[in-house]
């Protein structure tokens, strides 16, 4: 028998064909209707460094964001077996954080790393009160984070005071587009950081083992001395960092934080792209890099869309007909009439050939 | 004995990577007991469920009453006069009981409330199940949720009744109701195919026998031309050894050493307050009817349930234990008596189930690597003769019996000091049964300490040197030595033999 991989990040590969899948469809369709869409040039932006520009590149790029949160969505969907609400808000928060402290002085390196880590901290204790709600008082996870999700916008409001505050550096500016001599977009090499700093937080704690174990029975995981609630405390403090590193690069993108507009809606692609990954929502086993190729799933049909000049109203109604096809085709019951129409013919083979025998 | 009432021919079913039924044929007639026997994993209840529509089938044919049918989901079985009680219990917890009765099963939407409880009530009177019906089940006992689970399907108006292990959690008493109610339906003319792996009880009410072996028929035989030894031997393919040196190695483990763990006054949420202790190397028992606290208290040792109140003590230095990650670290292994529930983490492999409790213990910092824990699995699968198609198997999808291996493996792995067993051979063959009995006094030889719990009595007094009788939440006695027989046990069970409390 061949030896399967089984890398903290790639698992039961078999859920990624859905999503695979799609994402190939889509680029096929566009290289059909354009065949130029797949070129990625070598440009130079306004300071005369070399940057990559394609349309593949700004799918990897505008779905950095996404591909973040649905890496804490996963987490928290696995362990408690619902989902949070309140990312976007939790991440327009933070944002803010990172607005107010680099607006308090000259901005330098320090202070903008300063920022990163004030509001790490603080997205992780909004994502600490939310597991509080979820694990301690058990209130289901939609209902617990509905609150941070009503009013997380204020807060984002109050911190700063102002409409739009700016915050201009070419720090900033590295952080949200190019790095100086590095041609491709930062906010991509910060999902590709978050994603390493988290397989090696899977290589190096059984943090996969536990959370599995409690989204499956929790109460069985509690006689195998697994503490549920410090588990789902723990998921959920994880995906207050991924919203603070969410908002960080969307702040950083257009360098000024709108509080109402940063990453608006994004909870539900977060949770479609953890859906549409092949993840169980009620819990249990999960697939990272499903729920990070669901991301990239979302932005590049939103980017075809786009492409085909789809008026901006009409997006979501196409978006969602797309994605009614793809969490129907990852259903159980299709699953499920797929396997046993495989079985059928195959039971069909074996009987002709005893037949023959 | 009746006309012939269903016949399943050359049924084959493959699992990936488990031929689990190669061309089995199977005769049901009206109005006869008919058990089915065989190994873990022979495929018993892949069997029941190929005919019940929950697998489809590979190949082969079903007929009722002559009738070839198609049967594609088990409302399918049910329409055809097949009712059901599955091995791992498919009620819903958190109804009533009698909405567990009747639910799924009205035709017209609405449900009449008063109607349904009254009947249930009847029922479960009628049947001596100690439940209310506007209970939840989730509130009572494994057994009374079985019982419940066999009420529901026997009023459904059934011309096959199948009971798959259903009486794996219940006393002998209850046993008994449940014969009584078996030979009722059978007098009415019922076909009852009944699986279990007390033999004692195939003899008891049986009129035939199937024995699969290996996921194949061994053949089918009329009760009376079947002495049990040789039953066995056709389930195992090989004569049983004889389990009478195990009554000699008693004696030695009963010479106990120095005291290992002393709780006083020990009281959880579940436990009323008790004393209680065990010597190194010893192999000890509580007993009693079930109800009456002997699974509750030593959930109260491991921490299961929240600790209350009392003083521990483990090799003289006293503790706090209340977690059972701290009891897990003061060296109590504890196998919980309902696996589904409290044990198996269904979804997960056959080897993260194994080496769970080991990696909690090593800490969260401190993951195995992958070829440690293979190798750990192996080693359990290899030990236990655990059947399944890979370690990457998902647990869930194992026979009711090889689930319980594993997780007894998950605990001899950690390698406690303490091992507290409860019910570990419930749904296990006799085969492993007595593997299972002649292990637990092979590990108690070599220092560990062990409490057994078993509803098998005779099981109990073939492995425990001390047995401690409860009786409504309060121990009411304790047996050992010279004591240790059925009869004085089932005398201070029911309450009129020596008691000592
Ligand atoms: N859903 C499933 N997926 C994969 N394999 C399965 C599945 N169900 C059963 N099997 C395999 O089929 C074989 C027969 O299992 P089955 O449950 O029928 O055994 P059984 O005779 O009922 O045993 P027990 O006495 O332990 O209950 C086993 O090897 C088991 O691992
Ligand atoms: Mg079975």
């Amino acid at each position: 028998m061949p030896e399967r991989k089984k890398t903290g990040f790639f698992q039961n590969n078999s859920q990624l064909l859905i999503p695979l899948v799609a994402i190939g469809l889509l680029l096929i369709f566009n290289l059909i209707r354009d065949s130029s869409f797949f070129s990625v040039n070598i440009g130079t932006n306004n300071d005369g460094y070399p940057v990559l520009q394609g349309n593949l590149i700004s799918i990897l790029n505008g779905a950095s964001e996404l591909a973040i949160l649905a890496m804490g969505m996963t987490l928290v969907t696995a362990a408690s077996g619902g989902q949070d609400i309140s990312v976007g808000c939790l991440a327009a928060i933070a944002g803010s954080v990172f607005v107010k402290v680099l607006r308090a002085g000259p901005i330098t390196g320090w202070t903008v790393a300063l920022g990163v880590v004030l509001c790490c901290l603080v997205a992780m204790v909004f994502g600490c009160f939310n597991g509080t709600l979820v694990s301690v008082f058990k209130i289901q996870p939609m209902i617990a984070t509905l609150i941070l999700f009503t009013c997380g916008r204020s807060i984002a409001y109050w911190i700063n005071g102002g409409a739009t505050p700016t915050v201009g550096s070419p720090i900033i500016t590295a952080i949200g587009s190019f790095i100086p001599g590095i041609p491709v977009p930062t906010p991509i090499l910060i999902v590709i950081l978050v994603g390493i700093i988290l397989s090696i937080v899977f290589r190096t704690t059984t943090l996969r083992l536990y959370i599995q174990s409690v989204g499956i029975n929790q109460g069985a995981a509690k006689l195998n001395g697994i503490n549920p609630l410090k588990i789902k405390l723990l998921a959920f403090i994880l995906l207050g960092a991924c919203c603070s590193v969410s908002g960080v690069i969307g702040v950083s993108r257009l360098s000024l934080i709108n509080h109402e507009t940063l990453l608006l809606n994004i909870e539900m692609d977060a949770i479609l792209a953890v859906a549409i990954g092949g993840n169980s929502l009620g819990g249990g086993k999960f697939n990272m890099a499903g729920s990070i190729l669901g991301a990239y799933t979302i932005q590049a049909l939103t980017i075809t869309l786009y492409a085909m000049k789809v008026p901006s109203t009409d997006v979501k109604a196409y978006k969602a007909i797309v994605i009614i096809l793809l969490v129907i085709l990852g259903s159980p019951v299709v699953k499920d009439a797929f396997r046993r129409l495989r079985m059928r013919s195959n039971s069909g083979r074996t009987s002709i050939g005893k037949e023959a025998a | 004995m009746g006309e012939i009432l269903l016949t399943m021919r050359g049924i084959c079913k493959s699992f990936p990577g488990v031929k689990a039924l190669n061309n089995v044929d199977f005769t049901l007639r009206a109005g006869e007991i008919h058990a089915l026997m065989g190994e873990n994993g022979a495929g018993k209840s892949t069997l029941i469920k190929v005919l019940t529509g929950v697998y489809p089938k590979d190949t082969g044919e079903i007929s009722v009453e002559g009738q070839p049918i198609a049967i594609h989901s088990p409302q399918d079985a049910q329409k055809n006069g097949i009712a059901t009680v599955y091995q791992e219990i498919t009620l819903c917890p958190n109804l009533t009981v009698a909405e567990n009765m009747f639910i799924g099963r009205n035709e017209n939407l609405v449900v009449d409330w008063g109607k349904m409880v009254k009947r249930s009530d009847e029922l479960l009177k009628n049947l001596g199940i100690p439940a209310r019906p506007k209970q939840q089940l989730g509130s009572c006992s494994i057994a009374v949720q079985q019982m419940v689970a066999i009420a529901r399907a026997v009023d459904m108006n059934c011309k096959v009744l199948i009971l798959d292990e259903p009486t794996s959690s219940l006393d002998d008493k209850e046993v008994e109701m449940l014969f009584s109610l078996m030979r009722d339906l059978k007098s009415r003319g019922v076909g009852i195919i009944f699986v279990t792996h007390f033999l004692e009880q195939v003899y008891a009410v049986s009129d035939r026998i199937t024995v699969l072996r290996n996921g194949e028929l061994v053949g089918e035989y009329v009760v009376e031309e079947l002495p049990q030894v040789e039953l066995v031997a056709k389930m195992m393919g090989k004569e049983l050894e004889g389990l009478s040196d195990l009554d000699k190695n008693r004696g030695k483990s009963s010479a106990a050493g120095e005291s290992l763990y002393e709780a006083e006054n020990l009281s959880s949420s579940e436990a009323k307050p008790f004393d209680f202790q065990i010597a190194k190397g010893e192999v000890n028992g509580f007993t009693g009817l079930l109800g009456s606290g002997r699974s509750e208290s030593v959930r109260a040792i491991f921490a299961a349930d929240k600790v209350t109140g009392g003083k521990v003590r483990m090799k003289g230095k006293q503790l706090n234990i209340n977690t059972p990650y701290q009891a897990m670290k003061a060296g109590i292994g504890y196998l919980p008596e309902d696996r589904k529930r409290d044990g198996i983490i269904a979804d997960l492999s056959v080897r993260e189930n194994i080496i769970l409790a080991l990696q909690v213990m090593k800490g969260f910092f401190h993951p195995m690597s992958k070829a440690q824990m293979s190798g750990f699995a192996d080693e359990y699968i290899r030990a236990l003769e655990i059947k399944t198609a890979s370690q990457d198997t998902p647990v869930g999808s194992l026979s009711g019996g090889n689930q319980q291996k594993v997780i007894l493996a998950r605990w001899l792995l950690t390698h406690p000091e303490y091992l507290i067993l409860d019910e570990p051979t419930r749904g296990i063959d006799v085969g492993t049964k007595t593997e299972i009995q002649r292990l637990v006094l092979k590990l108690a030889e070599e220092g560990m300490s062990i409490t057994f719990i078993s509803s098998e009595i005779e099981e109990m007094l073939r492995t425990c040197s001390r047995l401690i009788v409860m009786r409504d939440r309060k121990i009411v006695g304790e047996l050992k030595g010279e004591e240790l027989t059925q009869s004085n046990v089932m005398r201070t069970i029911a309450g009129g033999g020596k008691e000592n409390a």
